[in-house]
């Protein structure tokens, strides 16, 4: 493998994995502050995909402006769960909370699959754009268009999310929350307001990465346990506590896989991000970026 | 202003408080003494609104706050006044002094008046001025006391409860904490103090009431109690 074909690698395993980042940010931020794990991160991901998917092929709105709306439905989405779902879970503490969370979260994935299966059909679906097929080529290196605009976007939203949760007193409030919910309600702060504020950002980030995995990669009603695997991994590696180190770990797990596929075929993709959770898990348990304690 | 009467506490099937009555006139400095494990802390969390209660009931201001079937969840009686500064202080550690003072005063009314409160805070904790931008958990245990009362006092409480506010701190540092807690009680504040320190405590105390085993065991004045000789025998170290 030559110099060139090892930097494209490197180049689309980025891009992917600011894609998991994105994922993985939203998993870990319901995870850091509500402590529970949603299952169906994924799917709401997947719907957001729809989302963006049925506004392109019915009103021919660009995708990446598809992004506006896909956004604030998942949000909205994010609060109803937490209405209708969610907000039992949190009347319950410790091990009985991240059980049950577990456990209702898979069977919501299972019910949003099955449902985009009878509503949607099981058929992969994918947005071409007029300008899907253009590149940038910068010294061989071929640089998508639609990735690149995507990769811009994320930082966007990324940052902005950085400074909402260290600069305003909103922000202030969730982490407040995060770190100790009852010393957070004793400042006056409404916990169950600012879970339910935390799950719909949560769930809005996976509309943003939902449209994104539409214009580059294709969706399908199951695709949801993938992406949610990958968030998964990442969270495990980066440790929760820091947006841009979950980010990090998200391109970190995107180089690894892209370099392990173009040295061992396609197939060790999937185990190598597993192997990594492993090893971090043994090695590093509070995570590459996540501190002590 | 605060009324308990025989209240109940209990996590699952472990009953924490059996039977306690207690009342907190404006103006005072009511202190609760007894061993650990007595139900002291239970009974603050209770009327602080972080657990609910099973018997009894807590009125506020003349009206119930805490029966068994009703619950006022903390953020709530931060806006109608009641602050508690949690035992082990329970500050945001990974936050800097002014984010800390910041969240404190988070209620709409409290957030409102936040930079004149914040100068008040500074000029009671200087100290916290000097350090206003430091993690709060790089600081030594008396600069967090100090922030966690700062922190309450950002919320505007007309009922101010410590619990053991002076647990772990050097003694020159657990004068400064009692002194701070005196000047707030002639500025208008009634508090509620919990303490292992008992003699500090009853000597600044108006009324004061033993707890033991979830009950009321004894009350009086805090000059009464400091020469009761059980309350000498059991909380004073038996001498005096």
């Amino acid at each position: 493998m030559n110099f060139e074909t090892l930097l494209q690698t490197l180049v689309f395993g980025f891009f992917v994995g600011s894609l998991y980042g994105v994922a993985a940010i939203g998993l870990s931020l319901v995870f850091g502050v509500m402590k529970i794990l949603n299952v169906a991160h994924g799917e709401l991901m997947m719907l957001a995909g729809y989302v963006s998917y049925f506004v392109f092929s019915l009103f021919g709105i660009d995708p990446f402006v598809s992004i506006l709306i896909s956004i604030p439905v998942l949000f909205c989405v994010g609060l109803l769960l937490d209405r209708l779902v969610y907000r039992r879970i949190h009347l319950l503490t410790g091990e009985a909370k991240i059980k049950n969370s577990l456990l209702v979260s898979f069977g919501l994935s299972l019910i949003l699959q099955a449902l985009a299966i009878q509503f949607f059909t099981a058929d992969e679906r994918a947005i071409q754009a007029s300008y899907s097929g253009y590149s940038l080529t910068l010294g061989g290196i071929i640089l998508p268009y639609t990735r690149l605009i995507s990769l811009f976007i994320i930082f966007g939203v990324i940052s902005l999310l950085h400074w909402f949760l260290q600069r305003t007193i909103t922000g202030k409030a969730i982490r407040a929350a995060a770190e100790d919910a009852e010393a957070a309600n004793l400042a006056g702060i409404n916990i169950q307001r600012f879970y339910m504020l935390t799950l719909a950002l949560s769930a809005a980030l996976s509309g943003l990465a939902g449209s994104l995995v539409i214009i580059g990669y294709g969706i399908t009603p199951t695709v949801g346990v993938v992406w949610l695997l990958r968030g998964l991994i990442v969270v495990v590696l980066a440790g929760t506590g820091s947006i841009f180190g979950t980010f990090s770990a998200g391109i970190l797990l995107g180089l690894v896989e892209a370099i392990s596929s173009t040295l061992f075929g396609a197939a060790s993709r999937e185990i190598v991000g597993l192997v990594m959770f492993l090893v971090v898990l043994v090695l590093r348990p509070q995570g590459l970026f996540g501190k002590k304690g | 202003m605060l009324e308990v009467k025989n209240l109940g506490v209990a996590y699952g099937d472990v009953r924490a408080v059996w039977d306690i009555s207690f009342h907190v006139n404006v103006g005072e400095i009511v202190v609760l003494i007894g061993p650990n494990g007595a139900g002291k802390t239970s009974t603050l969390r209770s009327i602080a609104g972080l657990q609910p209660i099973v018997a009894g009931q807590v009125d506020y201001l003349n009206k119930p706050i805490h029966q068994p079937k009703l619950f006022t969840h903390a953020h709530e009686l931060v806006s109608q006044g009641i602050v508690l500064v949690h035992e082990g202080r329970r500050l945001f550690g990974s936050m800097s002094v002014s984010e800390n003072l910041e969240l404190g005063a988070f209620s709409p009314q409290a957030r409102k008046v936040k930079n004149r409160t914040l100068t008040q805070v500074f000029e009671m904790f200087p100290r916290l001025a000097e350090r206003k931008d430091q993690r709060a958990n790089t600081m030594s245990g008396g600069e967090q006391q100090m922030l966690a009362i700062g922190r309450a006092m950002m919320g505007l409480p007309k009922l101010l409860i410590l619990d053991e506010p002076s647990l772990g701190l050097a003694p020159l540092v657990v004068k400064l904490i009692f002194d701070v807690i005196r000047e707030l009680n002639q500025q208008g504040m009634t508090i509620l103090l919990v303490e292992q320190n008992a003699k500090r405590a009853l000597a600044l105390a108006s009324r004061a009431y033993v707890i033991e085993q979830g009950r009321i065991a004894g009350t009086g004045t805090g000059a009464a109690l400091l020469n009761d000789p059980n309350v000498q025998h059991s909380y004073l170290g038996g001498v005096l």
